[in-house]
């Protein structure tokens, strides 16, 4: 398969990796106490690699994005270590933090008109966007680089001067990419960027980020609960619930042998062509202000057993090669053979009620 | 886990849709005018044939744009059509089916229709007034039919409350709705849809602004609601994946038509038509081994104010034939998707022979560009063009190019307008699927386009 080629020669890419964020931890302050939103996630994006982030709403994907561009709003506060082209951002005055950013951060939104001025032509986006970062650029340069990046998007040279209102949904995302790597940028963010589309031309912009790499080598994080996505875009998945990443690793290995069952128990729940069945997950991700000990999950989880309850799962590498963090997922793997048949008794729980959901 | 349902008795006809036709007047048409497009109209549905049974559950499918939610509301009568019929034969005790036509219906008689007939919209958000107690807004239709007050209506809203899922009831009836999920508000939404106790429901795409693991949920309450209250469904969606899951019959619809419609079965296992391929081929799955499709539709849902000529899909078609009414619109496209590829030297200096292309926004059967520019440049244009992509399915319907005195003239194939017929065990509404006795088309796009 064609695909797959491509897939060993992007990852093979030399060098350290764009991001490498260590312990990251992100919390909004509110009158009921820090709602941590990201609590300890650890992972690296390599150059050109997409990485899948996928979960339930409100278990922290958009913060996490927004986290590592330095887009957080007011009030929110970020810790840990995060490492951008070797550089740990966060270790740096807050002035120096995301200076960078723009230039080799870029963000790609789900709702592209709120972000495009309805009164500024296209061309006149891309002149402001090229000119904040390289005051000294011409008309004919900016005007050459613009309308590359429109051709790779597939948006006609004939639509350079258009304004916003003037293209369909689809082309204005395909805008909105273009904007975002009209600077080259070495790490992008796409947060639910086909959430708002038809499914042809969610497919069609998901191919245009699936490829990417072929012209630029930028490295993306896809931020969708749409785990179709995923399989078809994506190099690696993060599976995250209620601010950690649960389960992590190659999307295919994931997607076949899930280690950790909220990712099985996603997948189940996805109605696809395949499906036979309706399947769903009781309830709804916890509140992070107090989210439950132990693993957050056991609430809900079908192979709850006592120690999940009391003690929190650490994240082990499995023999699948993916991260996860499970006391299940250990004990098929061969890790924490010194839990107590106590410890590994299923948990009995109260149920779950149906409307109890996100 | 609820396995797929088996198929409901499905019983007499319910509903039938005559030649149904939902037509919107543009006001301030100075651009249509200028575009020679039929005096600014939205056909939003543009000639439906369809007949509900009851206890079915029928798929309405397309992308946006392509006249489902017009549809739907055409069936309550909330839309207006502008031709054709809606027949609602209300089933009473005693097994008589009186015929009731919907667009014939006074304000009183609509009332009344609409305690048997009812709709659930797809955003749960908007269809709840934030600031409405959930008691209040779920027992509002009993309340503006007269049909229960005080008590008696605080019970019955407790109990559809409790069938939903929203338990224990007397908790969410003080709620408002920002006090709820998104998941909660669309159960409370489908509460206030079975309180007067419809005989049909019409789903508007009920999950799709819902995160994907609620979608399940809300889909098994509604399968649940059918089996216990022996309700008929309307769903409508562009996933095709719930359609396959959910429906008994499913009719895609594209820019007002209907394109292909047939049992979920046969829709699955044998596709017709083109655009209900692609839909099929474009939906994520979250298989490890598929991999991204490459042979999807260009572009977008056209405006369904000036609908391509022909076959409304034939722009997009890959499938295309000679006969799917190419036209001017498309030259355009073509020469704007070859300029994609150029450098930027060879665009403007490409753009420069061809001139305003605006000369190809008014649909046309024959045109001529490049006026005033050498004629024989304009031509090697084209030729590169071609060369460049000889499969491109425009140059099928292409029947000449000339040069004349003052540019180069393409002249267009005769095209079709194709009319849904049977094939199999399905309708479709395609050249390729030609009806089996009569060969002659029964259409010609002229009449559709009255030009
Ligand atoms: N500006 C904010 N102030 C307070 N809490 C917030 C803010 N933004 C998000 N949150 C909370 O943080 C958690 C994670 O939210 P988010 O990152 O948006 O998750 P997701 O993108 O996965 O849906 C949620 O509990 C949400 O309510
Ligand atoms: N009230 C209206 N006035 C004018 N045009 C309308 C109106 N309602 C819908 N339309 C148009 O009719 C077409 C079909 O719309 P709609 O029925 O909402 O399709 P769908 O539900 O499949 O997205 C669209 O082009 C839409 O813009
Ligand atoms: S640690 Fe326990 S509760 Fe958590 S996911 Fe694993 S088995 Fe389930
Ligand atoms: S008539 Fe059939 S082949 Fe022709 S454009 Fe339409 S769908 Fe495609
Ligand atoms: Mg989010
Ligand atoms: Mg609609």
């Amino acid at each position: 398969m064609t695909e797959m080629t491509d897939r060993s020669a992007s990852t093979a890419t030399s060098g350290g990796p764009v991001i490498d964020a260590r312990d990251l931890r992100i919390w909004y302050g509110t009158d009921r106490g820090p709602v941590k939103a990201v609590d300890g996630v650890s992972f690296t994006l390599r150059k050109g690699e997409i990485l899948g982030l996928v979960g339930e709403s409100g278990c922290g994907k958009s913060t996490l994005g927004r986290g590592l561009l330095g887009l957080l709003p007011e009030g929110a506060k970020m810790d840990g270590q995060l490492r951008f082209n070797g550089e740990d951002l966060l270790a740096l005055p807050k002035k120096q933090m995301f200076a960078k950013r723009g230039a080799e951060l870029g963000m790609i939104f789900q709702e592209p008109l709120t972000r495009l001025n309805p009164l500024m032509r296209i061309s006149e986006h891309f002149e402001e966007t090229l000119k904040a970062h390289e005051k000294r650029i011409g008309k004919a340069e900016i005007e050459r680089r613009s309308m590359e990046v429109l051709r790779l998007m597939g948006i006609p040279p004939t639509r350079f001067r258009s304004y916003p209102h003037e293209f369909s949904g689809g082309m204005r995302q395909r805008l909105m990419i273009a904007l975002s790597l009209v600077l080259r940028p070495s790490f992008v963010v796409a947060d639910e960027p086909t959430t708002a589309l038809d499914v042809l031309v969610e497919a069609q912009i998901i191919r245009i980020l699936h490829d990417l790499r072929r012209e630029f080598d930028t490295s993306l994080l896809l931020i969708t609960h749409n785990l179709g996505i995923i399989a078809e875009a994506c190099d690696r998945v993060a599976v995250m619930y209620a601010g950690e990443v649960v389960e992590i690793g190659d999307a295919r290995d994931v997607f076949a042998e899930p280690q950790h069952p909220y990712t099985r128990e996603l997948l189940r729940s996805t109605i696809s062509l395949a499906s036979t069945g309706l399947n769903f997950i009781p309830g709804a991700p916890p509140d992070l202000v107090d989210p439950p000990p132990g693993c957050h999950f056991h609430p809900r989880c079908p192979d709850a057993m006592n120690v999940c309850a009391t003690t929190h799962p650490i994240q082990r590498e499995m023999k699948n090669g993916s991260r996860t963090q499970c006391w299940a997922a250990d004990l098929r793997n061969g890790y924490a053979q010194d839990l107590t048949p106590e410890q590994t008794t299923p948990l009995s729980r109260e149920e779950i009620s149906v409307a109890d959901e996100a | 886990m609820q396995t797929k349902p088996e198929p409901a008795v499905v019983g007499d006809d319910l509903i039938e849709m005559s030649e149904l036709e939902v037509h919107y007047e543009l006001r301030g048409g100075t651009l249509s005018r200028l575009l020679g497009v039929g005096a600014g109209t939205v056909k939003a549905v543009d000639g439906v044939n369809v007949t509900l049974r009851r206890g079915e559950v029928l798929g309405v499918v397309g992308e946006s744009g392509s006249g489902k939610t017009t549809l739907g509301r055409a069936l309550l009568g909330l839309a207006k059509s502008t031709r054709g019929t809606i027949t609602y034969r209300k089933p009473r005790a005693g097994g008589e089916h009186p015929e009731q036509v919907v667009s014939k219906m006074s304000a009183r008689e609509l009332r009344e229709l609409r305690t048997d007939l009812q709709m659930v919209f797809q955003d749960p958000h908007a269809a709840l007034n934030p600031s409405m107690s959930i008691e209040t807004a779920v027992g509002h239709p009993l309340k503006i039919h007269g049909i229960a007050s005080g008590e008696e209506l605080r019970k019955r809203v407790a109990a559809a409350l409790e069938r939903v899922g929203l338990s224990p009831a007397e908790q969410f009836m003080r709620k408002y709705p920002s006090d709820l999920s998104g998941g909660q508000k669309q159960r409370a939404v489908i509460a206030r849809a079975i309180i007067l106790d419809p005989e049909v429901l019409v789903a508007d795409e009920p999950v799709s602004m819902l995160d994907a693991s609620v979608r399940a949920k809300i889909l098994q309450l509604m399968l649940d609601l059918k089996a216990d209250l022996g309700l008929t469904y309307v769903y409508i969606t562009h996933d095709l994946a719930t359609a396959k899951f959910f429906c008994d019959r499913i009719a895609i619809m594209y820019l007002g038509r209907i394109v292909e419609i047939g049992p979920t079965d046969e829709i699955f296992a044998d596709p017709k038509h083109p655009y209900t391929k692609a839909l099929l081929k474009a939906i994520p799955e979250p298989d490890p081994h598929k991999v991204v499709p490459r042979d999807l539709p260009r572009g977008e849902i056209p405006d369904a104010a000036s609908p391509p000529l022909g076959c409304s899909f034939h722009p997009r078609c890959p499938e295309a034939v000679a006969e799917c009414g190419w036209e001017s619109r498309d030259l355009r496209n073509l020469l704007e998707e070859h300029w994609t590829r150029q450098d930027p030297s060879v665009y403007e200096s490409e753009q420069g022979l061809v001139g305003d292309l605006g000369v190809l926004d008014k649909p046309q059967k024959r045109v001529t560009i490049g006026k005033g520019a050498d004629s024989a440049r304009v031509r090697q244009l084209l030729d590169r063009a071609r060369a460049e992509n000889p499969s491109e399915p425009l140059w099928r319907g292409v029947d000449e190019v000339r040069e004349t005195e003052d540019g180069v003239e393409v002249v267009f194939h005769k095209g079709y307008d194709p009319l849904l017929r049977p094939s199999g065990g399905v309708e479709v509404a395609c050249v390729l699927y030609p009806e089996p006795v009569t060969p002659e088309p029964a259409r010609p796009e002229d009449d559709r386009h009255g030009s």
